[in-house]
């Protein structure tokens, strides 16, 4: 039987409508001028980074994968924005977006994808696997939907100590029909745990598009089989991303409970780098059509042009500054060493790390 | 000193870590209201209710991946697998993240989780229920791996793997929880990757753990009484960290070395001790090194044949006289 706890969903309310302006939601309304700025400058700053670490990629610089996170940005970027001191994010291996909007910085992040020594992992994690604890990021998880029940135990912590936050669990459409996601589902619900899982959905789980990997492609309703609130929104407007958002962060706050969000979004590159059939599951026309009328970059854009917020000459400077910086994260990465070869086996043992006294003695942790 | 059972001293183990760490609480199935179904965490809900006794459902992943993520903001949680063997249905958050988090956050976190339960065979439940996984813990950098083979051990070893800012498997074994081995009263801990010689000797090393220490030692007494033969008994106590200083010193004393686990063969835990001998105490040995461990096939249902499947004295004693001759 259905019950009465669905909302009805934003995106729905907006189809086909004129967009409702969510930079006049009270959320948004109440951001300063630099505040606003400040999120214009990360949506930028993320796509710059990544088309960065694209062209780093297609000269051999990267190994492994790529996960381009551009098309998405403004998830990311309006989540983080809603995060308080208590709060704790956990996402899956699209995790350049999240890793930028913490805080972490384009050096730290590129050099970690040269696989570097100055790399936020020491060249130990690679692109899938960024971490900052020190900015409540808990990474970067490579594989789909194992990092679920983690944002769960995130939140777990913070309820049996009786800390106020939320913890921000990530993960793809792709995700959903794991086992582990939807255990975690029935956990968070069953023990009232203030979890926040936000579905990216992107349309396609690699290059399988939700209609040939989901049976309900309503994927929020997944939330309904777990007596869990749930809401969908569209995720290429930030000030939108941020009224929907903030309601389940409250939600999760102040109640204990989990919320499972579906924000519909869109990435414009493949899977991976390496997918070379990204335009052959999906259109060309699809792509184009969603870079015209939904870039995220764009629109932030142009709601902060016409509420006086920046000017054409403040957008272009900010553009340029985010581009040189994540040249200069090039340069920096390129440039900088890898780790020796004698830390492949720290950072495996935290007793072993921390045996500062030698106390080990007759006991071997590493075999021949 | 009190003689208690396997069981009881796992569960004062629980009882004294939950009263020291606020942070410390048990997870799994049937763990609180139910008593735990090998009744190790028996009263221990009453005692402590809701918050540090928490009752689980059948969702294996989703519990040890809550217990990781909760265990890097600080909680300490001690899974109860009700058999390690259902760890399997959780193996991408205990062996990719429970693992490999530290590593790949480049030494930014630790995760100091105790998944604990039954390890073992020999109880026909069929070979789905009989999993002895240790090998494949030690396989995974990051992991530790414990395998006590009396009670006293397995307190303080379990306190120990508490303690521990590291992921720490325990594995405990369905037989030996009646049994009973003397306890002190008093407080004490067993250091992980310090082994113990159960039994001094000179003619043969025996190298084993969990409850293979134990028959290992029958063996031995065996062999003393009735060949006149004098084995040197090592109960490793945990696999990882190994104590191989031990083992190699033993081997050194009597040179020749048996190893007896209930592991299959291949890959198995003592595929490892025995390169590590042949490596490293080589020109010490006077005939080659021998095993004995499960025959190499699932384990079978029936009872008298999984019981010769799995090591057992008599199948020891045939090792020890071909590891001597």
């Amino acid at each position: 039987m259905a019950t009465t706890k669905k909302k009805t969903t934003a995106a729905a309310k907006n189809a086909g409508a004129k967009l409702k302006n969510f930079a006049t939601a009270p959320i948004n309304k109440s951001l300063s001028k630099d505040e606003k700025i400040d999120l214009y400058r990360m949506i930028v700053g993320i796509r710059r980074f990544e088309e960065r670490s694209l062209r780093a990629y297609n000269q051999g610089k990267i190994g492994g994968f790529l996960h381009l996170y551009i098309g998405q940005e403004a998830v990311a970027a309006g989540i983080v924005s809603l995060m308080e001191k208590d709060d704790h994010i956990i996402t899956a291996y699209r995790d350049h977006g999240h890793a930028l909007a913490v805080g972490m910085s384009m050096n730290e992040c590129m050099a970690e994808m040269y696989g570097k020594h100055t790399g936020c992992s020491k060249g130990k994690g690679g692109s899938m696997h960024f971490f900052a604890p020190d900015k409540n990021y808990w990474g970067g998880h490579g594989i789909v939907a194992g990092q679920t029940p983690l944002g769960a135990g995130l939140a777990f912590a913070l309820k049996y100590k009786g800390s106020k936050g939320c913890a921000m669990a990530f993960l793809g459409d792709g995700a959903v029909n794991q086992g582990s996601f939807m255990e975690t589902l029935n956990l968070a619900s069953l023990w009232n745990i203030p979890v926040v899982f936000v579905i990216e959905n992107n349309g396609y789980s690699m290059g399988t598009s939700l209609k040939r990997s989901s049976a309900e492609e309503n994927l929020a309703h997944r939330a309904d089989g777990f007596d869990m609130e749930w809401e969908v929104c569209n995720g290429h407007d930030v000030f939108e991303v941020r009224e929907v958002a903030n309601r389940a962060m409250i939600r999760a706050r102040e109640e204990h409970k989990p919320f499972l969000l579906e924000i519909r979004t869109y990435r414009y590159r493949g899977h991976s780098v390496a997918d070379a059939n990204h335009e052959k599951y999906r259109t060309k026309e699809e792509i184009e059509e969603y870079k015209r009328t939904k870039d995220p970059v764009n629109v932030v854009k142009q709601h902060l042009l016409s509420d006086g917020t920046l000017t054409e000459e403040l957008a272009k400077k900010i553009d340029q500054e985010k581009k040189d910086e994540a040249e200069a994260s090039a340069k920096f990465a390129d440039e900088s060493p890898v780790a020796p070869r004698s830390e492949i086996q720290t950072d495996v043992y935290w007793e072993v790390d921390n045996d500062s006294e030698g106390e080990l003695k007759g006991t071997y942790f590493f075999n021949d | 000193m009190p003689l208690i059972t396997y069981r009881e001293a796992i569960k004062q183990a629980l009882d004294e870590e939950i009263q020291r760490d606020e942070n410390v609480c048990i997870m799994g199935e049937e763990v609180a209201q139910y008593n735990g179904a090998y009744k190790v965490t028996e009263g221990l809900w009453a005692k402590y209710g809701d918050k540090r006794l928490i009752d689980t459902p059948i969702s294996e992943a989703a519990f040890s991946g809550l217990a990781i993520g909760a265990s890097m903001l600080g909680i300490r949680p001690v899974v109860e697998m009700m058999f390690m063997s259902f760890s399997y249905v959780a193996i991408d958050q205990l062996f990719n993240n429970g693992s490999f988090c530290r590593y790949m956050s480049g030494g930014l976190m630790n995760v100091p989780i105790v998944v604990r339960g039954p390890a073992n065979g020999g109880t026909s439940v069929g070979a789905t229920h009989s999993h002895t996984p240790e090998n494949m813990v030690a396989n995974h950098p990051g992991l530790k791996a414990v395998c006590p083979s009396n009670a006293y051990d397995a307190k303080g070893l379990m306190k120990a793997a508490i303690r521990d800012n590291d992921p720490v498997f325990v594995m405990e074994n369905t037989l030996l929880y009646g049994e009973k081995w003397e306890v002190p009263d008093e407080e004490y801990i067993v250091e992980l990757g310090v082994a113990n010689i159960l039994k001094e000797g000179t003619d043969l090393t025996i190298v084993s753990h969990g409850r293979c220490a134990m028959l290992s030692l029958q063996a031995a007494k065996t062999l003393e009484e009735t060949h006149g033969i004098s084995v040197e008994v090592v109960d490793l106590r945990s696999i990882r960290p190994l104590d191989e200083e031990t083992i190699l010193s033993s081997v050194r004393k009597t040179h020749r070395a048996l190893l007896v686990e209930e592991n299959k063969p291949f890959c198995g835990v003592d595929a490892q001790i025995s390169h590590i001998i042949q490596l490293k105490a080589f020109d010490d040995l006077d005939a080659p090194i021998r095993r004995v461990s499960a025959i190499d096939a699932p384990n079978f249902y029936s009872k008298e044949l999984e019981d010769w499947q799995l090591p057992n004295e008599e199948r020891i004693i045939e090792g020890a006289l071909k590891a001597i001759a």
